[in-house]
């Protein structure tokens, strides 16, 4: 059964049915899709959730399908980790990593609303999907796409990682790499969009797409045992994340799953590409534009469609918005990977640098919990930490050569 | 076909009536949906209706005169 009720206009509130739009016809505001919370607070509780299988679908209830699931089965539940290394060596008592960096399958949170999307392609009946993407969205849509059935067409700019673009490829996609930077790919996939029908997923399947990201945060929230952190770090491209997060967060806390949600929520970008966060720092709700040049190719938006939601997000959770340089970034990937084993791509460096910024800052006290955001995986964007790690030591395949190292090290100790 | 987009007017170009005229000189019917201006800088949501050549047509005259198209879409897509 489903509870979703239809669609509507964040701005002017106008409804709409079910169907593949994305904009109100109206005032030109973006679309949002409608639950019925009575009906759903009728049947969902902790232990139906907790009853069922260990994976997205859990909260089949809070998001937007008419049907059950058709792909995706076995997306999402990734581990919340209680880090502590990594909260020594920042100086805070209760820190937790949410990892989406070993997300199922394709090791990114893209995962989760890709799932949804393509499953409701598939009851709108489109036999094609596409979308314009930064990598990771590629990689989702391309793998999903084949085991759906479906055909695809994915639109990337052409100075991409290697790792997205050969983790596109082995999909079987068509895989087309636009001369541009993200905002040109997403200017031709608009035009493209218009002309053919296909379903695309951050397009005209965006509403009920971006719902798909709330289950990483009713995730945080059942695995904190049914509670939300007082303070959660989220990194920052078109600015859906976060917002999602937060409307999640209300949506528990609406149902009676947990007490009211009193987290405040930060947003993270990287200083090359950081046109929300610039707003929050100058305390406007107006964003500038700018022409993306960070080494977190995943955050690099320069025109972030939820922008000013994002922006109210943060301003009215009580949270702020911060970001870190290209340098920050590697050394926060290095700083997470060695206190805590996880690899997370340049997107993590710049919640993981930020955190740790916000910290120092005093924004974030040190002795309450804190949640940060992982997204995506360091396998991806290897490319950025080119000799930026220690060299690995070459010998001959004897033990002496080996005790030479030994003393060797020793000696620079 | 119908194409809506949003338009920017700089300060300069406030008290042009650009929109008027992409109407008289374009086989294209101008339908405003939603405006924004202040002294500083002008934002129209518009809807083009016509031909897409004269759209196009409309659309590259408005950006020639200085003012910022751009499409609707680009600004719900993520």
């Amino acid at each position: 059964m489903s509870y979703v009720q239809g669609l509507k206009c964040r701005e002017c509130a106008r409804e709409y049915p079910k169907e593949p739009v994305n904009i109100c016809e109206f005032c030109f505001g973006p679309l949002e899709v409608v639950y019925d919370y009575e009906a759903i607070g009728k049947v969902l509780s902790r232990e139906l959730i907790a009853s069922r299988m260990p994976n997205m679908w859990r909260y089949v209830e809070l998001l937007p399908l008419d049907e059950a699931p058709t792909v995706g089965h076995d997306v999402g539940f990734t581990p919340l980790v209680r880090a502590d290394n990594l909260a020594r060596a920042l100086g805070v008592s209760e820190l937790y990593v949410k990892n989406d960096a070993v997300s199922y399958p394709t090791l990114s949170f893209k995962d989760r609303v890709v799932a949804v999307a393509v499953s409701k392609a598939r009851e709108f009946g489109f036999d094609t999907v596409a979308c314009a993407s930064t990598g990771n969205l590629a990689n989702a849509v391309a793998a999903c796409a084949a085991s759906a059935g479906l055909n695809s067409y994915i639109f990337i700019p052409s100075d991409l990682e290697q790792g997205k673009v050969l983790g596109t490829q082995i999909f079987g996609t068509n895989l087309v790499a636009v001369r541009g930077t993200y905002d040109d790919v997403n200017r031709l996939c608009t035009e493209i969009a218009d002309k053919y029908c296909w379903a695309f997923v951050n397009i005209n399947i965006r509403p009920f797409y971006a719902e798909g990201s709330k289950a990483y945060a009713f995730e945080i929230a059942e695995q904190l045992g049914w509670r939300t952190p007082q303070h959660i770090v989220v990194p920052m491209a078109g600015g859906s994340l976060i917002t999602k997060v937060h409307k999640a967060f209300k949506e528990f806390a609406q149902l009676g799953l947990i007490e009211a949600a009193k987290t405040r929520i930060y947003g993270a970008q990287a200083a090359g590409c950081s046109p929300i966060v610039t707003a929050v720092k100058h305390e406007t709700d107006l964003f500038k534009p700018v022409k993306p040049k960070t080494i977190a190719k995943s955050l690099a938006i320069g025109n972030p469609a939820d922008g000013y939601y994002a922006i109210q997000t943060m301003t009215q959770s009580g949270g702020w918005g911060e970001d870190v340089t290209d340098a920050e970034i590697i050394a926060a990937m290095k700083l997470l990977a060695e206190t805590e084993g996880i690899f997370t791509e340049t997107a993590g460096g710049v919640t993981v640098g930020v955190t740790k910024k916000l910290i120092e800052q005093g924004r974030i006290p040190r002795d309450e919990s804190i949640v940060i955001c992982i997204t995506g995986n360091g396998l991806k964007t290897q490319e950025a930490l080119h000799g930026e790690l220690t060299e690995q030591h070459l010998i001959d395949a004897k033990l002496t050569s080996f005790e030479a190292l030994l003393v060797e090290k020793e000696a620079q100790v | 076909m119908k194409r809506k987009v949003y338009l920017t007017f700089p300060q300069n170009l406030i008290k042009e009536p650009l929109i008027y005229e992409v109407g008289r000189k374009f086989d294209v019917i101008t339908n405003i949906r939603c405006a924004s201006v202040t002294e500083e800088i002008g934002l129209v949501g518009l809807e083009f209706e016509g031909d897409p050549a004269e759209i196009e047509k409309a659309s590259d005259y408005l950006k020639l005169k200085g003012v910022k198209v751009e499409r609707v879409e680009m600004h719900v897509v993520e």
